[in-house]
């Protein structure tokens, strides 16, 4: 059976443009408004990922961290981060949702509790930060028995070796992380650099569906969109810090800078 | 689970990195696969180089100032009957805590990879003021990574830094502690890792990094293993070795030749943080029955609630306050060859005022923790009993809380 997430990239190919993916932490700042930013956006966004919040984040900078903290604050369980994920897809059914968050809240859930959970509120993929391979073997051959998208991260550190490792046990999406950074870094790399290491993972197997991230902007993101995919995550958490410091409406203010990041790639 | 003989602790895991099939690993963001394995071949190479262990024993000689000396608390065990308490005292090591051996080794690795950068947390700051001493020893740029909290409680060790050269970073998230510092200074390393070497400033952290502290610190014991050697003519039938644990890279180096011997015979007790007395806060995965988790790199017993959130902490001792500890105390502790428990911040404090009453000694908060342990099982003890403490780091950095909690100058 053909996943969402590879109909998601297949819709945003025929329409000629990369699928654009966005990163929101579950439970920024409260339940519900995390919910209705989630159903604003995925308007205008292909795949949406939803941060689940740990307070030891240690690949995340700024902007993510704040979001984080903020949900954390807030209450948010992992719980709620289901109970999100499935009411959103009661009403966006064909919208890929990808949870995306660090290791040992996986591990504290226990991982074959954590994936029928998964497979219950209808989640279509995951990310796991501080899960890298080979150490994700067990785990990520788990997701694919249950249908779940076990997304692998390369990173411009990765080996050649490594890179086809990865590939080869890789499932419908691979992360390029697009330079040495936590999330929300300035791209410090030219996107003609980023492009050349991203075409040569994409070169190794074109059925794979590559997206790029970390640095993507409403600045920036023109420039990467030969790429499968990409994805924006501390633009967006950084909207929302702004829209809650200067009292105004979080879904519209990030809902408009969503829109304008896909005009951008249209 | 079981210790095996003649093999090094820290050589006793697993292909994926793990003592007892279940602690430490090295759970890590892709970026950091790269520097984590460059470090790995370049250490497993190095230490086997007989070069390298020269000039690594130069240092230690000549820049440490080995061996530290090993001394009997006459006073002390007369006062409280029972044991003989003896001190090891590592504070005597430049700079004034044991922390001055993982820094030199991890300044000589820095160099030997050729990068001119060296960044490290730190807690109490002789993780920081050590690595600071060491990069300007060395020819290396600086940065230590410390929790505000920290800065404001140990700024006797923050000053030495600076005076170093070395950039302090004041970390604001979280609890502003040691947790904190080393998330920072780990993701400043995820995106500066192509020139910049990372020091963890104590047995934690993913597998190398537990490793080359731990191969580090073990000069104590092998010193020590010397010292009673000479001392008693051979190693006595009843000795117990108590020692601090936070990250428990003192206690790794004060135990580690001695982790072959039968428990009768020599017994190895390590001390947590129990946090103040009239609270629920601590710093005590080990002794307070935590659950295994994973936190900056590696599965250890965690402080930690039941969704895997890290539990904010608390001890007066900077340099015990982590929600973490070893992978490689938890493999003690799950095979049973150490014990572990806990002392309160009053207990500490108390102990502190006994040992500089009685003795010329003046340790630090952390060691505190490891007296009190002793002064608690001493008089139950025979007089052929041998306790030694590790006094691994001198009370100057402590100044100003000792003052604001004993009124004294």
């Amino acid at each position: 059976m053909v996943s969402l997430i590879n109909k998601a990239f297949k819709k945003a190919k025929d329409s000629k443009r990369p699928a654009l993916l966005t990163y929101t932490v579950a439970g920024d700042n409260t339940k519900k408004k995390s919910l209705d930013i989630l159903k604003s956006i995925s308007a205008h966004a292909d795949i949406c990922e939803l941060g689940f919040p740990h307070n030891t984040p240690i690949a995340d900078g700024g902007q993510i961290q704040t979001s984080a903290y903020r949900a954390i604050k807030n209450g948010i369980k992992i719980n709620d981060i289901f109970a999100i994920a499935k009411e959103f897809k009661l009403s966006k059914k064909t919208t890929p949702i990808i949870l995306m968050g660090y290791y040992n809240m996986i591990y504290q859930y226990n991982e074959n509790n954590f994936l029928k959970k998964c497979k219950s509120s209808n989640i279509d993929g995951l990310i796991v930060v501080d899960l890298p391979y080979p150490e994700n073997k067990s785990f990520s051959e788990k997701c694919k028995r249950k249908g779940i998208n076990f997304v692998q991260l390369v990173s411009p550190t990765t080996s050649d070796k490594r890179l086809k490792k990865i590939i080869r046990d890789s499932h419908d999406m691979i992360y390029y992380i697009s330079m040495l950074s936590t999330t929300g870094g300035k791209l410090k790399v030219s996107p003609k650099k980023i492009l050349q290491n991203y075409f040569k993972i994409k070169n190794q197997n074109k059925s794979k569906n590559v997206v790029i991230g970390f640095g993507i902007t409403e600045k920036t993101i023109k420039s990467l969109k030969k790429a499968d995919g990409l994805v924006v995550g501390s633009a967006i958490c950084k909207e929302i810090s702004k829209s809650i410091k200067n009292r105004q409406n979080a879904v519209t203010n990030v809902t408009n800078v969503v829109r304008r990041l896909r005009n951008k790639i249209k | 689970m079981k210790l095996k003989k003649g093999i090094p602790l820290i050589d006793q895991h697993d292909q994926s990195g793990f003592w007892g099939g279940k602690f430490g690993g090295s759970f890590i963001p892709e970026t950091l696969k790269k520097p984590v394995e460059d470090l790995t071949e370049e250490f497993k190479k190095l230490r086997k180089d007989k070069r390298f262990i020269k000039k690594r024993d130069y240092y230690f000689k000549n820049y440490i100032g080995s061996p530290t000396s090993f001394v009997k608390l006459e006073n002390l065990s007369s006062h409280l009957g029972g044991a003989q308490i003896w001190a090891k005292v590592v504070s005597e090591a430049n700079g004034g805590a044991h922390k001055i051996y993982n820094a030199t080794v991890h300044a000589l690795l820095c160099k030997a990879m050729g990068k001119k950068y060296i960044v490290g947390d730190t807690g109490a700051g002789y993780a920081g003021k050590m690595l600071s001493m060491a990069a300007k020893k060395f020819g290396l740029k600086c940065k230590i990574f410390m929790g505000a909290k920290d800065i404001k409680r140990q700024k006797p060790n923050c000053d030495a830094m600076k005076k170093n050269g070395a950039v302090i970073v004041p970390v604001y998230s979280g609890s502003q502690t040691l947790v904190d510092a080393v998330s920072e200074c780990m993701r400043y390393w995820v995106s500066n890792c192509d020139n910049t070497h990372m020091c963890v400033g104590s047995t934690v952290g993913p597998n190398i990094f537990v490793k080359i502290c731990g191969w580090s610190t073990a000069q104590i014991s092998r010193e020590l293993k010397d010292q009673l050697k000479s001392e008693f003519k051979k190693i006595p039938k009843k000795i117990k070795l108590i020692n601090c644990v936070g990250g428990g890279s003192s206690a790794y180096g004060f135990w580690s030749e001695f982790i072959d011997f039968n428990k009768k015979q020599i017994e190895l007790i390590g001390v947590e943080a129990g946090g103040p007395e009239k609270s629920n806060l601590h710093a005590a995965p080990l002794s307070r029955n935590a659950k295994i988790g994973v936190l900056h790199g590696a599965a250890s017993y965690i402080c930690q609630d039941n969704e895997g959130q890290i539990n904010e902490t608390e001890s007066i001792s900077a340099g015990l306050d982590y929600p973490g500890v070893s992978p490689i105390h938890c493999f003690l502790k799950d095979t049973k060859r150490a014990r572990y428990t806990h002392a309160t911040d009053e207990e500490a404090l108390n102990a502190h005022v006994m040992v500089t009453k009685f003795e010329n000694l003046n340790p630090s908060l952390e060691p505190s923790h490891a007296f009190a342990e002793a002064i608690k099982i001493a008089p139950k003890l025979s007089k052929d009993t041998i306790i030694i403490v590790n006094s691994c780091g001198d009370a100057k950095k402590d100044r100003d809380i000792l003052k604001e909690r004993l009124g004294k100058n």
